[in-house]
């Protein structure tokens, strides 16, 4: 048979048609070979060595479905939240959060019937911001906080002491500014990004109160912000570093003596200093304040655009609720995390020596979380305020006035909803 | 002996019309497809959304008419994205046109290894944005003492300089608009080069008849006054891809928590309101249409300003 060029192009053309019509959307069609339901399972890209492995292995031990975890990089929240618009998205996924618009806007199921005998034992600093409406809208996995790592032997050889305010952490930073070390790290954009509500708790200020209007609108709160600028103006801060501050790197290198992170990364830092390093809560400032750690969690939530909502559901219930082995692993065997289960937080034994411990102490006594109504919207405005204050000097009270004019209306948007 | 045979005039077969259709649409038909689902269908929903209160949705109900445009024109980060748009833009658009001129005109001249130059300042066009703001970023104008700008400079007693996080002075526009200059000025050589070797020899042959200097003279009278197309396509094509300005601002500044305020142009301004944490994608789609107006006006203003498609003679 003679195939003629015509034909040839045809039928290139009609295959090509063909492939571009196909289902390959990178999606599984929900189930496999062997019968088994499939869930697709996102993370986001932790930096610990060895994490990505164990949540592969606990997928892999789950019996009742097969679990495909996607381990994904780059900006994870975005992707979560344009995926969740489409049916293209995860099943099962880890969110920070679940916001209140993602739970407003129905996107996330609700979880509460999989906490039934054990919601009681999630430490409810980090339950309350995945509750609303009474109803719990994602099981917290692990805790994690954020406090400053200060090295001693720079403290020492400069005649410092440990800051306990936030004017001797401005002071203790000056002092510390040396021509190859800055005095402090807190991100390269100066603190705007990672302080977020940290120094209006400090203060002995909030975000929102509790009746739902901004939680900052007081002379206290301009004060405080006012004096992130001098530790800008003073020079004292480290900026442009290669790794921002979630990374203990520039601590570590020597880059500079006092850093923001987070538990996470204390293994690393043990490891490169060994006991020459001490941690710290933000210092308090002003006569009634105390100091302020942030405490948040990732949780796991499952989306309302799943085929298999209960499949999802029944799967979470046994990694997250059951399986405390597993949970107690992935908390304390890649970096630190404390557990979100209180049982499991008591019984960790890498928690109670040392660092780590006075972390604990730290989060337990002077521990915030983000409250819900604090929304993406708000933090944008706030981070924004925050950033002009820190780095253009702009004046605290003018920046706050705006922010809490505008915290107040978009709460009255979200309670209308 | 063989008769010569006369050949028939064979009878072509009509190509029936619905065959070449059907080919037609063969061919074309996925292209328009995609070109219908993923430019125009997302485009009029755009405009649809920006009509509806659409937190978190692609299909809203709550029917706002206007209040999104009005609450966009309003927030002061959105106008001061188009402020930061305006700001950049008068930077890189003459900064690219004067440096994209003069390569052009430079390797114009080059008898010798012309093509390896004409490669060489074109190479960069086929960079990432990502990559090379990330280069800009995490090498050369690193905040540290081993970033290359703080290395070289500390060679002279200067301080280390944080590059993308020093806002008096705003060293980060230098950081921007250089990394831009080093992507496109190849791109836009190669046209003015165009350009360049459409002039007639002719021209320059008259001018040295009539006595012009080579140089300054013969380019003020003959070659700028010849470029006048190219030079319009030029500086419409830099404004509009000004406008567009994404990948290095947003690889060069953003981080984990977010996007300072300073030079946030408004696409990244656009992404962080419908794509980021917020979804607010009514508000998002009524900035993208505000935008694309913009654009759209000043294109045509600028292009009626120059005279663009008037004739050489007029």
């Amino acid at each position: 048979m003679t195939i003629s060029r015509r034909t040839l192009l045809g039928t290139g053309a009609a295959l090509g048609l063909l492939t571009a019509c196909g289902s390959n959307t990178g999606r599984n069609n929900g189930s496999s070979a062997d019968g088994k339901i499939t869930l697709d399972h996102w993370y986001h890209q932790y930096g610990e060595t060895g994490t990505e492995a164990a949540v592969r292995r606990y997928a892999a031990a789950y019996d009742k479905a097969k679990v495909n975890v996607q381990w994904r990089p780059g900006n994870y929240d975005q992707q979560t939240a344009a995926a969740l618009l489409t049916d293209a998205g995860p099943d099962a996924f880890e969110v920070n959060g679940p916001t209140l618009d993602q739970i407003q806007g129905g996107q996330v199921a609700d979880l509460t019937a999989l906490f039934d005998g054990v919601k009681d034992d999630f430490n409810p600093a980090v339950l309350a911001p995945k509750t609303y409406g009474g109803k719990i809208w994602g099981i917290p996995q692990v805790i994690d906080t954020q406090f400053l790592y200060y090295r001693k032997s720079l403290l020492a050889a400069a005649g410092v002491q440990p800051p306990g305010t936030l004017d001797e952490l401005v002071d203790a930073a000056k002092a510390l500014t040396r021509d190859k070390v800055k005095g402090l790290f807190l991100g390269n954009d100066g603190g705007a990004g990672v302080l977020g509500g940290t120094p209006l708790y400090a203060a002995g200020l909030s975000l929102v109160t509790d009746d739902g209007r901004a939680g900052f609108d007081d002379p206290s709160a301009a004060r405080t912000l006012g004096k992130l600028h001098r530790l800008y103006a003073d020079k004292s801060l480290l900026l442009g570093a290669p790794a921002d501050w979630s990374d203990p790197s520039a601590f570590i290198q020597g880059l500079t003596a006092m850093q923001w992170s987070g538990l996470w990364a204390l293994p690393t830092v043990q490891k490169a200093l060994g006991a020459d390093f001490g941690v710290l809560p933000f210092p308090k400032d002003g006569p009634n304040a105390k100091p302020s750690v942030p405490v948040g969690a990732y949780a796991a939530a499952v989306s309302t655009r799943s085929k298999h909502q209960a499949e999802a559901k029944a799967y979470l219930k046994w990694l997250w609720v059951e399986r405390t082995d597993f949970q107690e692993d992935f908390a304390l065997s890649y970096g630190f995390h404390i557990p979100a289960r209180l049982s499991l937080a008591k019984k960790a034994a890498k928690l109670r020596e040392g660092a780590a411990a006075d972390v604990v102490t730290y989060a337990t006594e002077h521990g915030y979380a983000q409250p819900l109504l604090w929304t993406p919207t708000l933090q944008t405005a706030y981070q924004d305020a925050l950033s002009r204050i820190i780095k253009d000097g702009a004046s605290p009270d003018n920046e706050l006035k705006s922010v809490v004019r505008r915290t107040n209306d978009e709460l009255q948007r979200v309670k209308k909803r | 002996m063989r008769r010569p045979t006369t050949r028939r005039p064979t009878a072509r077969r009509p190509r029936r019309v619905s065959d070449t259709t059907l080919w037609f649409w063969i061919f074309v038909g996925p292209f328009a497809a995609g070109l219908a689902l993923f430019t125009y269908v997302p485009l009029l929903w755009s405009v649809y959304l920006s009509f509806f209160d659409a937190h978190n949705t692609v299909s809203p109900t709550d029917f706002v008419g206007f209040g999104n445009y009005t609450a966009m024109l309003r927030d002061g980060a959105f106008t001061s994205s188009l402020a930061t748009f305006a700001v950049f833009s008068l930077f890189i658009v003459p900064a690219t046109y004067a440096l994209a001129l003069g390569l052009a005109l430079m390797v114009n001249r080059t008898r010798r290894f012309q093509a390896f130059f004409r490669s060489v300042f074109f190479l960069p066009a086929a960079c990432s944005y990502v990559v090379a703001a990330l280069i800009w970023k995490l090498s050369i104008f690193s905040g540290v003492r081993f970033g290359l700008a703080n290395t070289v400079l500390g060679w002279f007693g200067a301080d280390q300089t944080a590059w993308l996080s020093t806002t008096h002075p705003p060293w980060y526009w230098l950081v921007i608009v250089t990394v831009r200059l080093w992507l496109q000025a190849g791109f836009y050589m190669i046209l003015f080069l165009a350009g360049l070797q459409r002039i007639s020899p002719r021209l320059y042959e008259a001018a040295a008849v009539d006595g012009a200097r080579p140089g300054w003279q013969v380019f003020r009278h003959i070659t700028f006054p010849q470029l006048r197309t190219t030079s319009i396509a030029v500086v419409l094509l830099l404004v509009i891809n000004a406008f567009q300005a994404f990948d290095e601002f947003y690889n060069l500044l953003s981080d984990a928590r977010g996007y300072p305020p300073y030079a946030r142009p408004p696409l990244v301004y656009l992404y962080y309101t419908a794509l980021g944490q917020g979804q607010n994608l009514g508000m998002g789609s009524a900035g993208a249409v505000i935008l694309a107006l913009i654009i759209a006006v000043v294109t045509v203003f600028q292009a009626r300003w120059f005279g663009l498609g008037r004739k050489e003679a007029d």
